[in-house]
């Protein structure tokens, strides 16, 4: 075997094994990637509505926690109160931080039931906020939470006329559209969001949706789920447990 | 933290009624956005006016050609003024081009406007006033020559074959145009009729209620500019262009309320969730900007003026009595036309998603949000045109006005 030729076979071995090779990491790489996908992180928030005392401490907990202006009329998160009364009115009440005008004794005999509902951004699978903002400051993540990038936010308001559940406010000081992240800056540091953290019921729950163990898991297997507004397809990740039919 | 929104905020607590969600108590939408799609719709209705005279020849209307396509770039050019005042960063609006999300209506918007500014508007006046402008450059005498050399780009040619081309490609420009105006306008609509979350809004008939009510606009105040310009002028009205725009104007009305009704028995007949609130709004909030303005003074009486004109002899008889009856009802439908984009922006955000509440729009006199400024942008438009007419006189053998007229 001359030189020539002894490098000729070198090399086409090389360019051989090599794509085999090659090819065979890939193809590793890429099951390695459809296994992450499965395994990755989607959160879901779970809320027990039968849990929840309307002590409103979430709410201080969310204002104090992602700087919302304490007036009444900016919330990442409230709780809402319910009274239903025997002659088919209902009365829904904003309990602020706690300083809601005063419920009905329970000795009041013409309140059929009363429950409260804490309310936050849904992280809606198909945000319709997302959806219409013109220069996409609004974004899903890869984990499924909703995230508005307050630096390229125009504050143009369409993505709060978009927003069913009434969840997003302009922030007065930024000027920029804000809400609820699930405490994204905590989520990612192994902490609970502030409201989940603070609630004394655990009437907030949070996890992964795609993990085979968690609070959320847990959560959807041991009640009834219902989701706000299901009729408009935003698929929400907020899920509700015993919630009531008058709820919008 | 801005004290004056807060206590703007706070007045507004005991006003609302029922419950609204905490985030709603403020109207976003404010007085601006009732502004910016009045101003499109005038700049759609006028432009579709104009194509009247050149694609379906209408020749009773040549007198207003010109001055519809300058009333409609007058308008156009404003019409962003509006929006970008209102945003919270009014110097990212640039954004909406450098970085635009394609799933949304807003951000596409952008793109319609330079497409109907640049490709429809500037290049269809540029046509039409070629001609003239190479001859006012050669014999003007005043300052106003140069600036008709640099508008006419220096183009020198006015032979017969250029000047065929000119109108060959006024035709098509136009009917490029058309869908245009129309896609100008339906987009507009589009942008209210696309949100699933706000029941008085999310209507398949929105955009083409908002084209029609456009048409309506435009026709109407380029008559209504007409019928003051011309006499201010000296110039003689000339009444059988005005009758037949009338004619065209009292058409578009009707389809325009036939629309509005379809949608509102549609409403009322399905009667879903939300109806009892939309109740509500109409009944309490908006009665007298729906009710009484919009379809009371707006629509039915004008159409109840028109009407009598069409069908009785004796007002057919007497000019005067005929335009002071055109300008009473031109005045009403534009009314009627801002009354229907108050009632759909600021009517639409009245109330609240929970549809168990009402909230209430409060608007300040000065600021950005406020009347004064908006009656600015309105009046802007106005002063726009009548520097356009100066440079580009709409008529150039103006009857004048005789002794008796």
């Amino acid at each position: 075997m001359n030189r020539r030729s002894f490098l000729k076979q070198l090399l086409s071995f090389l360019a051989v094994s090599g794509g085999i090779l090659g090819g065979w990491l890939r193809g590793g790489a890429a099951k390695a990637a459809a296994a992450d996908e499965a395994k990755k992180t989607l959160y879901g928030f779970g809320v027990s509505v039968d849990k929840c005392i309307g002590c409103a401490r979430c709410v201080v907990a969310c204002k104090t926690e992602n700087d919302v202006p304490r007036e009444p009329y900016f919330y990442r998160t409230w709780v809402e109160r319910y009274v239903i009364r025997k002659d088919g009115t209902t009365a829904v009440n904003n309990i602020d931080m706690g300083s809601a005008d005063d419920a009905p004794p329970p000795s009041d005999k013409n309140v059929l039931r009363s429950f409260f509902v804490p309310k936050l951004c849904n992280q809606c699978e198909n945000p319709p906020c997302a959806q219409v903002c013109p220069v996409g400051a609004t974004f899903k993540t890869d984990d499924g939470v909703v995230l508005v990038n307050a630096k390229t936010c125009i504050g143009c308001r369409y993505c709060i006329q978009a927003c069913p559940y009434g969840a997003r406010y302009l922030h007065p000081a930024t000027q920029t559209a804000d809400k609820c992240t699930f405490c994204y800056h905590r989520l990612h540091k192994d902490l609970l969001p502030a409201c989940v953290e603070v609630c004394p019921t655990q009437a907030r729950v949070i996890g992964d949706l795609n993990s085979g163990a968690s609070p959320m898991t847990r959560f959807r297997r041991m009640n009834k789920i219902f989701v706000l507004k299901p009729n408009l397809n935003t698929e929400p990740k907020v899920l509700y447990a015993n919630m009531d039919g008058e709820v919008r | 933290m801005n004290p004056e929104l807060m206590e703007k905020l706070k007045d507004l607590l005991p006003q609302i009624t029922g419950y609204i969600y905490p985030n709603e108590i403020e109207v976003h939408w404010g007085i601006l956005i009732v502004v910016y799609p009045y101003i499109t719709g005038i700049v759609a209705g006028a432009f579709i006016l104009a194509s009247l005279v050149k694609v379906f020849n209408v020749k009773e209307v040549q007198p207003l050609y010109r001055l519809s396509l300058l009333t409609a770039l007058a308008f156009l050019l404003v019409a962003p003024l509006a929006l970008v005042s209102h945003l919270g960063h009014p110097l990212r609006a640039y954004e909406i081009f450098l970085t635009p999300q394609k799933s949304s209506a807003m951000a596409m918007f952008g793109f319609v406007y330079a497409w109907y500014l640049m490709v429809v508007l500037l290049v269809e006046i540029w046509f039409v006033y070629r001609r003239d402008l190479i001859a006012w450059a050669d014999t003007g005498k005043t300052w106003l020559r140069g600036v008709h050399r640099v508008l006419s780009l220096f183009s020198k040619d006015t032979s017969e074959a250029a000047t065929a081309f000119d109108s060959k490609a006024l035709k098509v420009i136009t009917i490029v145009g058309i869908p245009s105006a129309f896609l100008l306008h339906g987009y507009v609509g589009f942008i209210f009729g696309s949100i699933k979350a706000n029941p008085w809004w999310s209507s398949v008939l929105i955009p083409i209620v908002f084209l029609f009510s456009a048409i309506v606009s435009g026709v109407a105040l380029v008559i209504l500019l007409y019928m003051i310009i011309v006499p201010l002028m000296g110039g003689k009205l000339e009444i059988k262009c005005i009758d037949k725009a009338m004619s065209f104007l009292y058409y578009a009305v009707i389809v325009d309320f036939s629309l509005e009704l379809v949608d509102f028995i549609h409403r009322v007949y399905q009667s879903e969730e939300e109806i009892k609130i939309l109740g509500e709004l109409v009944m309490n909030k908006l009665f007298f900007s729906l009710v009484i303005v919009q379809v009371l003074l707006g629509m039915l009486f004008p159409l109840a003026i028109l009407s009598a004109i069409k069908m009785f002899k004796r007002f057919r008889e007497s000019e005067e009595l005929r335009k002071l009856m055109y300008f009473v009802s031109l005045i009403l439908i534009q009314g009627a036309i801002f009354a229907t984009r108050w009632n759909v922006v600021i009517g639409g955000q009245m109330f609240s998603k929970s549809f168990r509440g009402l909230t209430t729009y409060k608007m300040e006199l000065g600021g950005m949000e406020g009347l004064l400024y908006a009656l600015g942008l309105l009046a802007l438009p106005i002063v726009i045109l009548a520097i356009f007419l100066k440079v580009l006189p709409a008529w150039s053998d103006l009857p004048k006005r005789t002794e008796a007229g």
